[in-house]
């Protein structure tokens, strides 16, 4: 029997600033082939992950804000978002990329990856997974 | 108990890396297996066989040979990690063109597959890193 | 299902400690390495905060770590523990998994 994990990657951090926000998102790209229960946290300087409008046309570093856009094509679907880490940096869900997925147990429907939860809600979250990656 | 173990962090920088060392000899003296130690970001640093340091300093990168060779251990440094920081086995040398390889005895470069299998496999996945 | 978090980030530099505090349920462990043992000591402006959670939660600190750093157990705030390695290896296996918070 296959094992089947509940695996969250817990994100953390900002991007550019380091690197860990992009080589983690690269671990979940790899890790999408494993077919485990997969979500992702944005919690504290992690909701900066997947703000809106980035462009690093002027830093010379790569943009992999598309790959986030990306994740539904990979299965990644379930995408929890803090909302009290959005509300300390002045943040709301439109100022975050909308992130949705084909449901192709609902006729290929458009639904919404993220989900904002609130920090109980996350630590509960948290501690329903088996494995929790952080970076 | 299977325990796996990942570095983000490279040598003498940060404590990470003698975090993972002394957490991982005192696993294996508990009787744990170790199933994976996996070397991630900067934590690739951990596997390069040029480092020199003080004579009166630890020696990191010697010390986890020579963990993984008294205890058959699985170092594994990521190839996507690896290759942004110049850290090269023979392979990898050979295939883009570099002037040496630097992998220390011990250590292999592997893919980010291998992190998230020593994930599903072992019992317990702890991270040390910044 | 239980949890064992680690938190290696002084309180005074980083917001680990009271993320880790704010996202770690009743009965948690929580083990503070590294520069995390710095919030383990008394009289700091985040004392209040640990105090509540021993209440709740397991507090552990790394003695190695606080030793290295000139502290001693008498600093510690009542209802935290000690471990060496070996404790912290307990620690990981006693739980289910473990949330490191970097």
């Amino acid at each position: 029997m296959a094992t089947i994990k509940k695996f969250m990657y817990v994100n953390r951090k900002a991007p550019y600033g380091t690197v860990y926000a992009l080589e983690s998102l690269e671990v979940v790209l790899i890790g999408a082939a494993f077919d485990q229960d997969v979500s992702l946290a944005f919690v504290d300087d992690g909701v900066y992950q997947i703000m809106k409008g980035q462009d690093t046309s002027g830093i010379e570093v790569k943009n992999f804000s598309p790959i986030y856009s990306a994740l539904g094509d990979y299965e990644v679907t379930k995408l929890y978002v803090e909302k009290e880490s959005m509300e300390e940096r002045g943040l709301t869900l439109d100022d975050l990329m909308p992130l949705v997925y084909e449901d192709e147990d609902d006729d290929w429907a458009e639904k919404d990856s993220i989900t904002v939860v609130s920090r109980a809600e996350m630590a509960e979250l948290l501690e329903q997974q088996d494995v929790l990656f952080n970076f | 108990m299977k325990l796996a173990i990942q570095i983000n962090e490279g040598p003498y920088q940060h404590e990470a890396s003698d975090s993972a060392y002394l957490f991982t000899k005192a696993a294996l003296q508990a009787g744990h297996e170790i199933s994976r130690v996996f070397f991630y970001h900067d934590g690739v640093n951990n596997g390069t066989n040029l480092t020199t340091p003080p004579q009166d300093d630890r020696n990191i990168v010697k010390r986890w040979s020579e963990l993984a060779t008294e205890n058959e251990l699985d170092l594994v440094i990521c190839v996507a990690a690896a290759q942004r920081r110049g850290i090269v086995d023979q392979g990898e040398m050979e295939r883009n063109g570099k002037s040496a390889q630097n992998v220390a005895d011990g250590f292999r470069i592997s893919g980010l597959g291998q992190l998230v299998e020593a994930a599903i496999e072992a019992d317990r996945l702890v991270v040390f890193g910044d | 299902m239980s949890t064992l978090h680690t938190v290696n980030k002084s309180p005074f530099e980083k917001n680990s400690m009271s993320s880790c505090l704010s996202h770690s349920v009743a009965d948690s462990a929580i083990l503070m390495i590294e520069d995390g043992v710095y919030g383990a000591i008394k009289n700091t402006s985040i004392a209040g905060d640990i105090d509540s959670a021993v209440k709740e939660k397991s507090i552990y600190v790394l003695g190695p770590d606080l030793k290295a750093r000139g502290l001693n157990e008498d600093q510690l705030i009542d209802g935290i523990s000690v471990v060496d390695y070996a404790g912290f290896v307990e620690l990981v296996c006693a739980n289910d998994k473990v949330q490191n918070w970097l």
